[in-house]
């Protein structure tokens, strides 16, 4: 039976909701306000962690704010989506009195909604430098780029192919994570800097644009799905966990289609996305088959627990061989250790990476790149940080060669 | 366990909680009800002629998300009946004979008038007098309160004038709002005064309303200043009952007051001379209950402690609070960190660099190992680094023993003694972007 859009509402709420005013005042006046401090380490962006949480404890959050967006301008679109267990609360001092890390992710997400929901502006154009910038992909190592291009003066073309800006922002992040509305809402504070944004515009050589450009900037991610490479693929309810979550991102809940049983293929961070969707679309059965043991899963551990805690299956050491279906889905043959058999299913979501992009970057000086085209796929917090390096570099190089 | 039971200037008391002569001790409900949760005394809120109050009374600090770290207040004296006070007293005494029940008092400067209400007040059978000499706000704008406990003169007369019919002990309540409280305590024993009770309230201004530039607590925009008091003024209460306690001129019987939340506050005012104990914001915040926590961790501590009595543990610090000049000058110490215990915070080098003696070194985040580390030869010793770490007992401040016989600065001064010699790196510390 259908989920209720009730149902459906709850089950993609925030999984980390906002804190109050109360709790962010108390959470805020724990931060010990250590010196040199490695949860700024620890963020690729290297944000003042200590200086933003102090100045929410003064009541200063547009202060907060400032110095969180300063360094990443996704400052909240990371609040709510970066890994941080791995990265500033995993390195929290608090860590080692035995005590929960401080919220930095919260705290951080109490400053920049206070700015977003009041729509307070807090950066502004540089003067006009007289240089042209291209920015390839509007997601997030692009639109960071672009922002600190803007605050320097540059003219910033950003080319999308997409409809929307904001890359995997707005279609790929887990529902429950981050909303398009806001992935949206904080891009266009970026555009509102007077960033140019073509979208569904496909770049498919960058050398027409070094003509035109005194730099470009390539952040186009990365392909689609790799494909499994077995028998019966292309059947229907085969699909990959991009657009499988983008359908969901894009659509009212309930045109999403979710099979009654459903299998996922891979056990990285977007399987885990892809496995607790489905289960919270209403999949009485949503299972996870990965060809290696637990230890080797590459999604955070906190991934896991998550998807466990949702009620949905794991298969280790399972190995594809064959989607079984007359035209439609209806069973996984796997390998195991016990020999064959067939997972009955109506839907297989394959979620094994993305591949690289036909793009052809070419050596050129005037050529920066950032994000996960050059990463190879990481988080929207190594896109941003890239992204505000490369425009420092090309900053740089405008103003000494231009 | 521990006997709490107090003899104060003569009056009894099954332990020496009171509570302070305040909104808790208004009426015969409140009071009564903190007897009954077991507390050992209340002064009641101040008598005289009834006042009348404003409503928007008390102003806060908190600091971070701890509530009501300073309390002040506008409230003037009670707003009750004379006559109704009294005949509330004189109820508690009768239920509670047990309890001790000071009548608080305050009326205007002449002899009559205080000779009327100090009758009037033994009526009751009330235990003590206090007199309220401390008020800082309004009652003082009309002669009374503060005005008269910030003049050595009008204090020791007024006492004298209660002397002359009080048949019970008086306890002079002193005001910290003066330059040296001892010359109003030696006044006040001069008077004829049996005991002393200290601080009253400080003042002060809580805060400012940047909304609206409305000093705190707001009537109608405006604000006067008020009685500081809580958490936050309890150091300064120390200092003044161990002046008080210290000065031979005064010798009578002290009732500590100010700040005072927990059996620790208490046993610290016990152990720098006081009698007994007053309480009144604690339970503005927490209500009557917090006394048994007061009496229930003084008597474990003193169980444990080997203390049998108040009497032995009262004044027990007194003599060890001197002039600066007596200290010894060659009691040297140096912070240790115990690296196990550390979460690498480094609060303690940015407190040492930037606000003391640069005698902490950073070492590299990466390698693993500490992250700060004491330079001994340009520790002076001064307790900073222990005071921010976050972390209990991990900084530490050890004596480095020496060779060399105590030696005061008095003694220094005069050309006796010789100092131990002192690092020559003190003070010597320069900052380079790279030490960053």
């Amino acid at each position: 039976m259908p989920l209720s859009e009730t149902q459906l509402a709850a089950n993609f709420a925030d999984i980390a909701p906002p804190l109050t005013v109360d709790a962010a005042l108390l959470e805020a006046n724990k931060c010990l306000f250590c010196h040199d401090a490695p949860c700024t380490h620890a963020c690729p962006t290297h944000i003042d962690v200590p200086a933003f949480i102090k100045k929410i404890a003064t009541g200063n959050l547009r202060g907060s704010a400032r110095v969180i967006l300063d360094a990443n301008p996704f400052g909240h679109s990371c609040a709510r989506a970066c890994p941080v267990e791995v990265l500033c609360e995993g390195a929290c001092v608090l860590n080692d009195r035995d005590e929960a890390p401080i919220k930095i992710a919260l705290l951080q997400r109490h400053a920049t909604d206070y700015v977003l929901e009041r729509k307070i502006q807090l950066f502004a154009a540089g003067p006009n430098s007289g240089k042209r910038v291209a920015v390839i992909g509007a997601g997030p190592a692009g639109l960071a780029c672009a922002r600190d291009l803007r605050r320097r003066g540059h003219a910033v073309t950003v080319f999308e192919a997409k409809p929307q800006p904001g890359g995997l922002n707005t279609y790929g992040i887990a529902e429950y994570k981050l909303k398009a509305d806001v992935a949206l809402a904080e891009v266009q504070d970026i555009l509102d800097l007077g960033v140019e944004l073509k979208t569904g515009s496909t770049i498919t050589a960058i050398e027409p644009l070094l003509a035109q450009y005194d730099a470009v900037f390539v952040g186009i991610g990365l392909g689609s799905t790799k494909r499994l490479g077995i028998p019966g693929e292309e059947l229907r309810g085969v699909v990959d966990a991009l657009t499988f979550i983008e359908h969901l991102k894009t659509h009212p809940y309930r045109e999403t289609p979710v099979g009654r049983n459903v299998v996922v293929i891979g056990a990285g961070n977007t399987a885990i996305d892809a496995v607790t969707q489905a289960k919270r679309l209403g999949a009485a059965s949503a299972t996870i088959v990965y060809r290696r043991g637990e230890k080797d899963m590459s999604c955070y551990r906190y991934e896991y627990e998550l998807a466990k805690r949702d009620g949905c299956g794991f298969r280790f050491y399972t190995i594809p061989e064959r989607v079984m279906g007359n035209g439609v889905v209806d069973g996984l043959t796997v390998r195991t250790s016990s020999g064959s058999e067939t997972m009955p299913c109506d839907m297989v979501i394959v979620a094994i990476g993305q591949g690289e992009r036909a793009l052809t970057i070419p050596k050129d000086p005037r050529v920066f790149v950032g994000g996960d085209c050059a990463n190879g796929g990481a988080e929207i917090v190594n896109a941003a940080a890239e992204g505000v390096a490369a425009a420092k570099q090309i900053d740089d190089m405008v103003r000494t060669h231009g | 366990m521990a006997d709490l039971k107090t003899n104060f200037a003569g009056i009894e008391s099954p332990n020496p909680f009171w509570l302070a002569s305040g909104p808790p001790t208004n009426t015969y409900g409140q009071v009564a009800k903190a007897f009954d949760a077991g507390w050992g005394g209340a002064v009641w809120k101040t008598i005289g002629e009834p006042i009348i109050n404003v409503f928007s009374r008390y102003g806060s600090v908190d600091l971070g998300q701890n509530r009501m770290m300073g309390f002040n207040n506008i409230e003037l004296i009670s707003d009750r009946p004379i006559a109704d006070n009294l005949k509330e007293i004189a109820e508690v005494k009768r239920n509670y004979p047990r309890q001790t029940i000071i009548a608080s008092l305050m009326v205007e400067s002449n002899r009559e008038a205080w000779h009327d209400i100090v009758k009037r007040t033994e009526d009751t059978g009330a235990d003590g007098i206090e007199l309220n000499f401390g008020c800082p706000h309004g009652m003082s704008e009309r002669g009374m309160g503060s005005a008269v406990g910030q003049v050595p003169d009008y204090t020791c007369q007024i006492v004298e004038w209660v002397k002359e019919v009080a048949t019970v002990p008086v306890i002079v309540k002193l005001t910290p709002n003066v330059s040296d409280i001892t010359y109003i305590a030696r006044a006040a024993v001069k008077g004829g005064a049996d005991a002393l009770s200290l601080i009253n309230t400080i003042n002060s201004i809580v805060g400012v309303d940047l909304a609206t530039f409305e000093p705190q607590p707001s009537v109608a925009g405006k604000s006067s200043h008020g009685g500081y008091c809580g958490p936050a003024v309890k150091p300064i209460a120390l200092h003044l009952v161990s002046a008080v306690a210290g000065d031979p001129a005064v010798k009578i019987p002290i009732s500590g007051i100010g700040g005072i939340a927990t059996w620790r506050d208490a046993a610290e005012f016990i152990a720098l001379g006081a009698g007994t104990l007053q309480v009144c914001t604690a339970v503005m915040h927490y209500g009557f209950r917090i006394v048994e926590d007061l009496i229930d961790g003084l008597s474990n501590w003193m169980d444990e402690r080997g203390h049998r009595t108040l009497a032995e543990i009262r004044g027990r610090a007194l003599p060890r609070v001197t002039k600066w000049e007596e200290l010894d000058l060659n009691y040297h110490l140096l912070a240790h960190i115990d690296q196990d215990k550390c979460i690498k915070c480094e609060l303690c080098w940015t407190a040492c660099e930037d606000g003391a003696h640069q005698a902490i070194r950073r070492l590299p985040r990466d390698n693993g190992g500490p992250v700060v580390e004491i330079i001994e030869e340009a520790c002076v010793g001064c307790n900073l680094c222990a005071a921010v770490c976050p972390v209990q007992e991990c900084i530490t401040m050890r004596q480095v023993p020496n060779d060399y016989a105590p030696v005061t600065w008095k003694e220094y001064a005069a050309g006796e003694g010789k100092l131990a010699p002192r690092s020559a790196q003190f003070h010597t510390a320069t900052w380079s972007p790279s030490s960053k």
